[in-house]
């Protein structure tokens, strides 16, 4: 087990794309660390930069107290999930998990221990004797997982593991490596593009866009204080509903002036003048204002989805769709006009430019 | 739907016919190799004659330096093999996976070499080889086909391994394994079908050649079976007995090479490995 640290990395690949710009960052020993952001945004180019197979233009990377800039990746005592599984395709299943142990003249009757228990702990042992082109999709992400398994390795690394499953099974393993990382308390860094993922298994989430960390915070702070515009819209489904306006007058008025709300307690912080407001589905009340919710506009619902639990009603303000999330199966129907009221402590404020940071 | 009854007969005559157009010549020399003396033309129309006999066979043996030929043919043989997939297999993998300077011009080059005859490039090799003092020995000969067989073999490995995903050799680096090893346990035995084409190729190469060895090789007891073969065939009486007796010796050996090898020329031998 060990932490990782990251200082200053950077990857320039030959032909001169800046993949990688600058992140450095600090991971606990045992901690599960989701890298999470949109695709091409250099995840995977700064996973594979700890594994060793990328080298790294610039920084330095350390795993426990050793710098690993110029290390074998087989020195580096990490394990590594791919997302298409790079199981060998000539080796039965109990010599694909063995290969790294053989590799590194592990006595017989260890290797054969460690497989076997692995094997029990993702439920494959009934599979060992197979080949990788004989199992179901995920079955080969178990022996995936296995493999990285019995090297017990100080770190796992994980690329976009789940996402070449189908959705039923996407949700079973996500909950099994969660169990799985419980039980072996090993330090891991994983990869996904889906914020659903980041959420549910991230000890903390570090969200990159463009080669540029924007935001590491624990799953609820970064939903609940989301650094720019960028990550709020990133975390949280449906996306978050953002609003083009002016601040004046400790109130914000949306540009048109379909909608306007005061700041109360805000607006002290924040200068007047151009601002975007930001307001998650789940954040509008229906019916305006109350004691716990300050009125906001009226809207008429365009489309009305119904899931059920939820309703969640496509609705327009001043000709700009937004998504408010009704809960219970109260009837909401295209045409109707909805008096909107936001929750109390739920208005995001953000900088009216491309960088749009966060103002309260 | 069922093919109408005029076609099928149409398909079958057809390849009938071709079937009967390449199996006639070989049963015709089985066929003279066992009839007694030189009769290259008989009235008989048994594909083994009534008074046959092996004679010609022993001949081959006890009267003509067959074996002598037999032993250059496969020393220069199995070396353009071995040294062909040696050669091919790490030079198809470096213009696979590495990107280096000169790499697109090289397999251009390599390529190019491929567009001329090996008939033209007969005169500067035999001179390259004179010079060299190899005329009339086995590496001589070696050099000339390797030569002529490996920018073929290079470019067949080279989008042989083009299909092995690089993430298995990633996958076997983080398990451990050198580049070096990782070629050796992961990538070559996944290319098993490329090297068996590699392994042919070369081999029949050299086997079958004649022209190349009818200027390299000058002393009779260097002869490799193609030209000793055609010794046989002189301007006023041709021994065909011999010339058919040893025509299928020298196919013996390969049928039993593409026999052996053609069960390691399956597909999808990467197949589970990965999904894309
Ligand atoms: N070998 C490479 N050469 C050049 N550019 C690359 C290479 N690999 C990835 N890139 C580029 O770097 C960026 C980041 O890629 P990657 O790290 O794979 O993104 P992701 O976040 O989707 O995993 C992408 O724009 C990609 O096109
Ligand atoms: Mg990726």
């Amino acid at each position: 087990m060990a932490t990782v640290s990251i200082r200053g990395l950077h990857k320039r690949y030959p032909g001169g794309f800046h993949a990688v710009r600058g992140i450095s960052l600090d991971i606990a020993d045992g901690e599960f660390l989701v890298l999470v952001g949109p695709s091409g945004c250099g995840k995977s180019t700064s996973l594979r930069m700890v594994a060793g197979l990328e080298e790294v233009s610039e920084g330095e990377i350390r795993i426990g107290d050793r710098l690993v800039n110029d290390i074998a990746p087989g020195d580096r005592d990490i394990a590594m999930v791919f997302q298409n599984y790079a199981l060998y395709p000539h080796l039965s299943v109990r010599d694909n998990m063995a290969f790294g142990l053989r590799m590194r003249n592990t006595p017989r009757a260890e290797i054969e221990r460690r497989v076997s228990a692995a094997a029990a702990a993702l439920s494959i042992e009934s599979l060992l004797a197979r080949r990788p082109r004989e199992l179901s999709g995920g079955q080969r992400q178990r022996v995936a997982l296995g493999r990285a398994i019995v090297r017990e390795p100080a770190v796992f690394l994980f690329d976009e593991p789940l996402s070449n499953l189908d959705a039923k099974l996407r949700v079973q393993m996500r909950a099994e490596l969660a169990l799985l990382h419980r039980r072996l308390g090993t330090t891991v860094i994983y990869v996904t593009h889906d914020q659903v993922e980041a959420m549910t298994l991230g000890d903390r989430i570090v969200l990159m866009n463009h080669g540029v960390i924007q935001q590491i915070d624990a799953p609820l702070a970064i939903y609940r204080r989301p650094a720019n515009r960028f990550v709020a819209a990133f975390i949280g489904s449906p996306t978050m509903n953002f609003f083009h306006g002016t601040i004046r007058d400790g109130g914000f008025v949306a540009a048109g002036g379909a909608a306007r709300v005061p700041l109360d307690g805000v607006a002290a912080t924040v200068p007047s003048g151009d601002a975007v407001l930001g307001i998650r589905p789940e954040d509008f009340v229906v019916g305006g204002g109350d004691e716990d919710a300050a009125a906001f506009a009226t809207a008429e619902v365009t489309v009305a989805e119904q899931m059920g639990h939820e309703t969640l009603a496509h609705v327009s303000i001043g000709g700009a769709t937004s998504i408010v999330r009704v809960p219970g199966n109260r009837g909401v129907a295209p045409g109707d006009r909805l008096p909107l009221g936001v929750r109390a402590g739920a208005m995001h404020l953000f900088a009216a430019d491309d960088e749009g940071r966060r103002l309260a | 739907m069922r093919e109408p009854l005029r076609i099928t007969i149409l398909r079958h005559a057809v390849l009938l016919a071709f079937v009967a157009i390449s199996i006639y010549p070989v049963l015709n020399v089985v066929s003279i190799s066992l009839r007694p003396g030189d009769r290259l033309r008989s009235t008989d129309l048994a594909i083994i004659p009534a008074d046959w006999t092996l004679a010609s066979y022993a001949a081959l043996f006890t009267e003509q330096p067959f074996l002598r030929w037999l032993g250059n043919s496969l020393a220069v043989s199995a070396a353009v093999t071995v040294t062909g997939v040696a050669l091919a297999s790490t030079a198809g993998y470096a213009f696979s996976r590495f990107r280096f300077i000169g790499r697109r011009a090289t397999m251009l080059a390599i390529l190019t070499t491929q567009m001329f005859p090996a008939t033209m490039l007969l005169l500067p090799l035999y001179v390259l080889i004179a010079r060299l003092g190899l005329v009339d020995t086995w590496l001589g000969l070696m050099i000339f086909y390797t030569a002529t067989a490996l920018p073929f073999c290079v470019w067949q490995m080279k989008g042989f391994y083009d299909t092995i995903p690089a993430s298995l050799e990633e996958a076997a680096r983080i398990d451990g394994c050198t580049r070096g090893q990782a070629f050796w346990y992961v990538v070559l035995p996944l290319a098993t079908p490329g090297l068996v084409i590699t392994a042919l190729f070369s081999f029949m190469t050299a086997w079958s050649e004649y022209i190349v060895a009818a200027q390299v090789m000058q002393r009779e007891e260097m002869f490799t079976l193609p030209l000793g073969i055609k010794g046989f065939q002189a301007s006023l009486s041709s021994q065909w007995g011999l010339y058919a007796a040893a025509s299928i010796l020298v196919s013996l050996p390969v049928v039993a090479v593409f026999l052996s090898l053609s069960r390691f020329l399956v597909n999808g031998l990467t197949v589970g490995s990965v999904k894309e």
